[in-house]
Parts: structure tokens; sequence; C-alpha cells
């Protein structure tokens, strides 16, 4: 028995009731410290993969029994995609927290204590080898930001809070019924082992059914059009911290869904469906980046960009093809990045500002040369530049589009040029021009607002200009899988 | 039968303490002796005895009377808190709550259909008088009477459907109606008639729809503590005796009355949240929440069979606990407040008390049914046996009122949440509430991580 994944998870569970007996002043240290540590042991464990390198396999297994009377295992392991989900959400978490040292937010054992609580329910998600316990960590997951929102979110708060559980939860259940259905299906066996449902024989028409069972519970989280319509609200209304985590990491966990059940289980709906999905997908890519054009609010406009750049990762995916697969999994720990870089952004800006208006800015570039330029690299990730780590995910993205369909390729390829077009817009309107009134004391970095964009421009870019790294982990999982897809495709 | 005969004497210690003067010593009296009922009983699991062909304590009987004594111990243990400040006719309350007990008890282990009456109306009759007995409020009285008119009709319906059943096979004894059902060629139509009253008889009991129109009303209108008993120790007697009866003798003639009690689910469900969905005080919301649950236990029902049973037992525990904590915090937020029980009154509770916050976002979120709390895993357990039973649009059903059910109980945590403009004075701490609390959370997580706990168990 392998323990590794146990003590992953253990980490930041057990800092919560630490935050609690330690002073109240304790509690930023305490949260930070823990999340270090997480990420301090990840590294290692990573190395530790890295030297066996057999990212295929699943490594460091840890399977116990938990619910014998319904067959539930405690069964967690982890392959080359689980460790870059893993990496994306331990690297994440202590900037998140580092963001939130001086954040204006009362009571911060409340908050620390969710944040460690949502990393705990990713990595579960992450690393769940049972699909039970993959549903119960997805849906604990929407607890910590509820009550995130709830308790330090803006205006409308809890009717906007609601509506995000109540979307997002009825995706959920029809996940369960699906995962219930596969359980149902493995007959003597069973077991609600994930790769035991792989080798299932399931005809199209049960394929179908599960196949939208798992993609209308992803389809409201990543979200894909039209199932969006929960997601700009939220990330307004949410504090920067909360949106970090919505949108750096939250979200992947549908994407990752994806990778792990439904294009593997259900090939045939896959084969059926995903030209729908990916149109969908696309209509989304076009549909968020238009709307971020004409928007104002700096926030808004980095939720609709978000929702633009996850349509593009999903499309990618579902072109089955190794650049859209292994695109998309390098996109998602790209975009996960610079969301919460940009969001961060946002956060700097509003809270000197007072104001999330976009033409309430002007001329803090003059002002503050370091922001001024550490946000420069950010929105390059996000516009997709080369060298940057948004190049590498989205050029492989279109890639696969491109092979899979000409017509696709083409409008998706628009969120480059539409991208640029918002992005840059906001660069100029917000750090060029003349300073008014509300920026004219706008006061350059703090240096812990350093220590969170330093490290995040530095992903950016060093994952631009090394991706092989990261490549490396989900090149064999990629592989294995579509040989299996193509093998079962010629039986 | 020795916990029966214990907790009808300690009902009647309880009667006289007003007497002999010894109200002091009361509630640890009567504490003890239900710790030492549910000992008495879970002495005798896997036993099987039988009383005089009347009452049969097989482990679901014990499973059941330790489940509903437990939950009458820690409702005397709100009590404590709750009547604090109150003294004369509190033991002849404590007496009612006592003898409602027993009746539940023999209501989950009776062998004998005349058990079955008996057990209902011992359970019933000194509920009427609790129902009123807040003797100076114009509510509390209403609720009483309308509580024994409806209870009094459905008495009717149950003794008509006992006594075709009786004309039929020609014996109250469980096992003689079962082999009656399995063994005769021609059953005459009185029979079926007499299944349905009993129906009838016992949705009445659960208040599902469409018989659950007085519940609301006599939940609103009852005292807090006795509300609490209703929604709680009544309803799972009245699932438990339902499922026994049901189970053992008329399981072969299920497909006649199959579609009633669908029928009834889904009416109860739909009826349960969407009026919810309405309700402005929260005493009133978790008198329908509580009847939504009454129609996820009817899907169970439907279901039938072993597995029924155990999804019985173990969504009435998680629903029991949350329930508990639901109604214990209600009635500490209603002192507080002056009486007040409306969603506003829950405005900037966080902030007065986080702690009694956390328990209820803790009691709503299992009722509503999220991961890893106890509720979760209740209706895991039921989707899963309907969806293996065939039932999967009823599971859709169900799925869909859980949806709704997510409003109602947010807007909960949504108002605990946000501030508040009025003063409000702090909580005084109490050990009573602190003790009730701290279990009923306990169990509520215990059974969220260890589900196996009380899933295996029948």
């Amino acid at each position: 028995m392998d323990y590794t994944t146990i003590i992953l998870l253990a980490i930041p569970l057990l800092s919560i009731p630490l935050l609690y007996l330690l002073p109240r002043a304790f509690a930023k240290h305490v949260a930070l410290t823990s999340s270090l540590a997480s990420a301090a042991f990840l590294l290692y464990v990573f190395y530790e993969l890295f030297t066996i390198c057999n990212c295929k396999t699943f490594q460091f297994t840890f399977n116990e029994v938990w619910v014998k009377s319904l067959g539930i295992n405690f069964h967690l392991s982890m392959d080359g995609i689980s460790m870059l989900m893993l990496l994306l959400t331990n690297l994440a978490v202590p900037l998140i927290i580092l963001s939130s040292y001086n954040s204006p937010q009362g009571n911060t054992r409340g908050l620390f204590g969710l944040i460690l609580l949502m990393q705990a329910s990713l990595l579960g998600v992450f690393m769940a080898a049972d699909s039970f316990l993959f549903y119960l960590f997805y849906e604990l997951a929407l607890v910590p930001v509820f009550f995130i929102i709830l308790n330090w979110g803006g205006e409308n708060k809890g009717r906007i809070n609601l509506k995000f559980f109540i979307y997002t939860l009825a995706g959920s259940l029809l996940m369960l019924v699906a995962i219930i259905f596969l359980y149902l299906q493995t007959g003597d066996s069973a077991t609600f082992n994930i790769r035991s449902f792989y080798t299932l024989s399931l005809t199209a028409n049960q394929q179908g059914l599960v196949f939208w069972g798992f993609m209308l519970a992803f389809a409201v989280k990543i979200p894909l059009f039209p199932f969006h319509t929960w997601q700009p609200a939220t990330y307004t209304v949410a504090p920067t911290q909360g949106t970090m985590l919505l949108s750096g990491l939250m979200l992947k966990m549908a994407l990752y869904g994806i990778f792990r059940f439904v294009i593997p289980i259900t090939p045939l709906a896959v084969e059926q469906w995903g030209s729908t999905i990916m149109v969908l997908a696309v209509i989304g890519v076009v549909y968020g980046a238009w709307i971020a054009i004409a928007q104002n609010n700096i926030k808004t406009l980095f939720a609709y960009s978000s929702l633009s750049h996850v349509g593009l990762i999903a499309a990618g995916m579902f072109t089955l093809t190794t650049q859209g697969l292994q695109g998309g999994l390098f996109q998602m720990v790209a975009h996960g990045f610079n969301a919460v870089g940009l969001f961060m952004v946002a956060d700097i800006l509003g809270r000197r500002l007072g104001t999330y208006e976009l033409n309430k800015m002007g001329g803090i570039a003059r002002q503050a040369p370091k922001f001024a330029i550490l946000f420069f690299i950010i929105l390059l990730g996000a516009v997709a530049l080369p060298l940057t780590n948004g190049f590498v995910g989205e050029f492989l993205l279109l890639l696969g589009i491109f092979s899979y369909s000409k017509v696709m390729a083409g409008i998706a390829g628009l969120t480059i040029i539409l991208g640029a077009v918002y992005m840059l817009n906001t660069y100029q309107k917000s750090m060029f021009g003349e300073a008014n009134e509300t920026t004219a004391n706008f006061k350059d970095l703090t240096v812990t607002e350093m220590l969170v964009l330093v490290p995040i421009a530095a992903i950016i870019l060093g994952a631009g200009i090394f991706p092989e790294l990261f490549m490396k982990l989900t090149e064999l999982p990629v592989e294995t899988m579509l040989t299996k897809l193509s093998a079962g495709a010629v039986k | 039968m020795k916990s029966i005969v214990l907790l009808s004497l300690l009902g009647v210690t309880s009667m006289f303490a007003g007497v002999f003067n010894y109200r002091k010593l009361i509630l640890p009296i009567i504490l003890i002796g239900l710790a030492a009922a549910i000992g008495l009983l879970a002495d005798q699991w896997g036993t099987n005895k039988v009383f005089f062909e009347m009452a049969l304590f097989d482990n679901y009987a014990i499973a059941f009377s330790c489940l509903l004594i437990s939950v009458a111990f820690l409702i005397f243990t709100l009590a404590l808190y709750h009547y604090r400040n109150e003294s004369d006719i509190v033991t002849d309350l404590y007496a009612l709550f006592l003898f409602a007990l027993t009746g539940g008890v023999l209501m989950t282990s009776f062998n004998n259909l005349v058990m079955l009456f008996l057990g209902i109306e011992i359970l019933s009759i000194p509920l009427y008088v609790l129902a009123g007995s807040r003797r100076a409020d114009l509510a509390s009285n209403e609720a009483a009477l309308k509580y024994f008119l409806m209870g009094a009709f459905a008495t009717g319906f149950l003794l008509f459907g006992i006594a075709l059943v009786y004309g039929a096979s020609g014996t109250f004894d469980m096992a003689g109606i079962a082999a009656y059902v399995q063994n005769s060629k021609e059953i005459p139509d009185f029979f079926y008639i007499g299944i349905v009253l009993l129906i009838v008889a016992l949705l009445f009991k659960v208040s599902a729809a469409p018989f659950h129109f007085w519940a609301p009303d006599v939940y609103q209108g009852s005292p807090v503590l006795v509300t609490t008993f209703m929604s709680t120790v009544v309803k799972i007697a009245a699932f438990a005796a339902f499922l026994r009866l049901f189970n053992y003798c008329f399981t072969p003639l299920s497909g006649y009355y199959d579609i009633i009690l669908i029928a009834a689910a889904i009416a109860t469900l739909l009826i349960g949240n969407i009026t919810a969905l309405y309700q402005q005080s929260v005493k009133r919301m978790l008198a329908y929440s509580g009847i939504s649950h009454a129609g996820y236990l009817l899907i169970a029902l439907v279901v039938m069979g072993a597995s029924a049973t155990s999804v019985v037992f173990f969504y009435s525990a998680a629903y029991a606990a949350a329930s508990l904590i639901a109604f214990s915090v209600l009635t500490a937020v209603m002192e507080n407040k002056e009486g007040r029980e409306s969603f506003e009154s829950f405005k900037g509770l966080a902030k007065n008390n986080p702690l009694l916050a956390l328990c209820m976002s803790i009691a709503m979120l299992s009722l509503a049914g999220i991961p890893p709390l106890a509720g979760f895993f209740g209706k895991y357990f039921l989707f899963a046996t309907a969806i293996k039973d065939g039932f999967l649009w009823l599971v859709f059903v169900a799925i869909f009122n859980s949806l709704v059910s997510l409003y109602y109980y947010l807007r909960v945590i949504v108002n605990m949440y946000t501030t508040s403009d009025e003063e409000t004075p702090a909580f005084k701490p109490n050990y009573a509430l602190v003790v009730m609390l701290l279990i009923t959370v306990g169990v509520s997580l215990a059974l969220g991580f260890y589900p196996d706990l009380l899933m295996g168990l029948l």
C-alpha cells in the first residue's frame, strides 16, 4: 500500500483544524505554509514519477474498502495526466492564498479553511480511481466555493450564488445516474473502479445515455454554450480568490472528467455526438470573445474571455487527435495559471481604484512600471503569443481542430484575433493614456503581490519555452488511449 | 418487550413527578431509562423473540426501535434546553412523549394487526394533547383539533381496512395473512379494498400527498418540541409500520397497489417541494420538507424487498439527525428573536453565532443531499436501489425534486450569512443544546464518512 496520495490529501485537510487551534493572526501563515508543503511534496512525487517515467500506468495506488455494502473503495492513484492536474492545483493554491494576504476579507480563518478544503477536494477529483469517489469530491468542491461567495461576495451574491449551485448540481446529479448505471453494468464484480468501466461492452444507445449524463454535468461546469449563463455573473460577484478557484482550477475538473470518463467509456457516442459538442464549443469561443470586446467591467471581461478559451479546449479534445488531446491538457494548465494571473491583476486594479470599470482607468503604466510589465507578460500568455504557454496549447488545439474540420478551425482561430483585440484594448485603456484623478496615485506592486505575479509570469514564459517537460507527462497516456480507441473502432 | 414495559413505567414515573415533587430529577431519570431501553433492545439482537404471538422483536424491530428511542433521547436533551424556564406542566408533557414513544416501538414490532392498531393509537392520542400543549396559544389549539380530527379519520380507515383484510383471511396474524395471500387461489375483491384502505390510513400517518394537508398547519401550530417529535419519531414509526406490514404480508400483490404508491410518491415529492419554495416561515418550510422526504421514502416502499428496509432505515436515521439539528437551531433562534420563525429572522446568525450557523448549514446540506454528509448517502442508496429495480424514470423525478429542494435549503444558509440591520442579543451558551448539537452533527458526519455503520445492519 502506498500512502503518497493519502499524504497529498491529508496536508490541506489537517491544516484546517490547525487554523483554528492557532491564534487568528497566524491563520494566513498556516495556510501558506500548508499549501507550500503540499507543493513541495508534490514536486518530490513528480520527480519520483519522472525517474520511473512510466506515466502511462497508474502509480502510487492506494486502495482500501470504504463502504462495503455499496461496493465503494477508497481508491486513489495517479498517472501522468493526474500529475499534470495536481501540479496545477498545488502550484496555483499557494499563489491564491498569497494573493489574499492583504485582502480586506475579515474572518481570514474561514476563508483560508475553505480554500484548503477546496484544494483537498480538487486533489481528490484528480486522483480518484473509483468513480464514486470522483463524484463525491466533484460535488464536495462546490461547497467551499459556495461559502466563499456567500461570505465575501459582492452585490446580489445570494441570488447569483443560488443559481450557480443549483445549476451545477443539476448537472452532477445526472452524472451520478450515469455512474450508477455503469456500476450496475459491471455485473458480479460490482465495482466503481473507473478502469473496469473501460472494458465494459455497452451498446450505442447505452453509450449515448451515459455520454449525455456525463456531458451535461461537464458542460455546465466548463461551461459550454448554452449552459454558461451562470458563469459571468458568478465570476464577477465572487471575491477574487473565489474567481481564481473557479476559473483557474474548478472548471478543469470537468475537462479532466471528459478525458477520464467520456472519451474512453463511450467512444461510439463520442463519434456520434462529438461534432455537436464541438459546434457548441466553437460557438462559445466566438460568443465569449465577442461579448468580451464590449465589456467595460474588467472582471466580467476576463470571465467572458475565460469562456472563450475553455471552449477551445473542449473543442480540441473532441477531435480525438494527439495534438488536440495533448494541446487540451497543456492548455488546461496554461489557462489555469493565466486565469489566476489575470484575476489577480483585476483584483489589484479594483482594490486600488475602487472600481473595475475600464473607462475610469488610464495612465497606470507610468505610475507603476513593475505592474505594467508583469500584466503585459500575463496578457501575452492569454493572447497566445509565441514563447508563452498559451501559444503552445492553443496552437496544438487549433492544429487538432484543423485536421478534423477546416471550417471549424477557421472559426475557432478567430479566438486568437478577437482575443488580441480585447486584451490589447484592455491594456491600452487601463495602462496608457493620461492619468485621471482615480489613477493618479496608483501605487506600484507590493512585495506580496510581486510574489504572486512573478512566479506566474515565470511559468508563462517557462512553459512556453520548454513545453516538453509537461508534454512528456501526458504523451504516453494520450497515445495509449488513442490506440485503444482505434483498436476498438476496428473491432 | 422489557423495553416496552420500561418505557411505560418511565411514563408513569414522569406523570407522578409533579405529585411527589421530584420534578428536578425527572429528566435525568428519563434519559437513563431511555438509554437502558436501548440497551435492553440491543441485547436481544438476532434472537427473534416472539411475545404471545403479538409482538416480534426481530432485527428490523430492534433497529427501528433503537432509532426511535435514540431520537427521543435527543429530543429530551433538547427539552432540557427548551423548557428550562417553565416548571408546572412539563412533567406531564414528558409523560405524554414517553407514551407516544411506547406506541412507536409497538408500531415497529407488531406481529398482529391488532397490535398495529394499538400502536398507532397509543402513538397518536398523546400527540393530540401535545399539539395543544401551549394552552394559551390559538394556533396550538387549532393544531390539536385539526390533528385530532384528521387522525380520527385515518383511524377509521385503518380499522375498516383491517376489518376487510380479516374478513377475507380470517386472521389478524401477520404470518397468517402472508400465508393466505400466498396460498389462496381466489382473493375476494374486498381484500384489495382493505389493502387500499390500509394504504390510505398509513399515508395519512406519514403525511404523504394527497393526505398531507393537515401536516403544515399542525407542525406550525404545535410547540417546536412537539413538531420535532412529530416530524422525526412519528414519521419514522409510521414508515417502519408501513414497510413491515406491506413487505411481510402483501408483497405478492404489489402489482395491484404499486401504482397507488408511485402516484402518492410523485405527488408527495412535487407538492412538498414546490409548496416549500413559497414559505416564509422556516418552521413551515421544514414541515413541507418533511412531507417531501416522505415522498423519497415512498419510493423505497415501491422498490420493497430486503434492500428497501436498509434504505428506509439509513434514510430515516440521516433525516432524523439533520431534522433534529434544524429544529434545535430553530428553537434557539426563535428564543432569541421573540418567537419569530421567518427566513429573515435567520439573518445575521453567522455573525452572531458562527457555530450555530455552521450546524444549521450542515443540517441543510445533509437534507439537500450534499456529500459527504449522511443525507447524501441516504439519497444515493435510494437512487441506486431504485435504478437497480428498473425505476430509472422515478429517479429522474426524484432528482428534479432534489434540485427544487436545494433552493429552499440553501435559502436558509444564504439568510444566515447575510448581515442583519437589527441588534440581536448574544446567545446564552447552554450545555443541553451544545450536547444535542454535538451528537447530531457527529452522527450526520459519521454516517457520511462511514455509511457502513448503519448500512449493512439490516
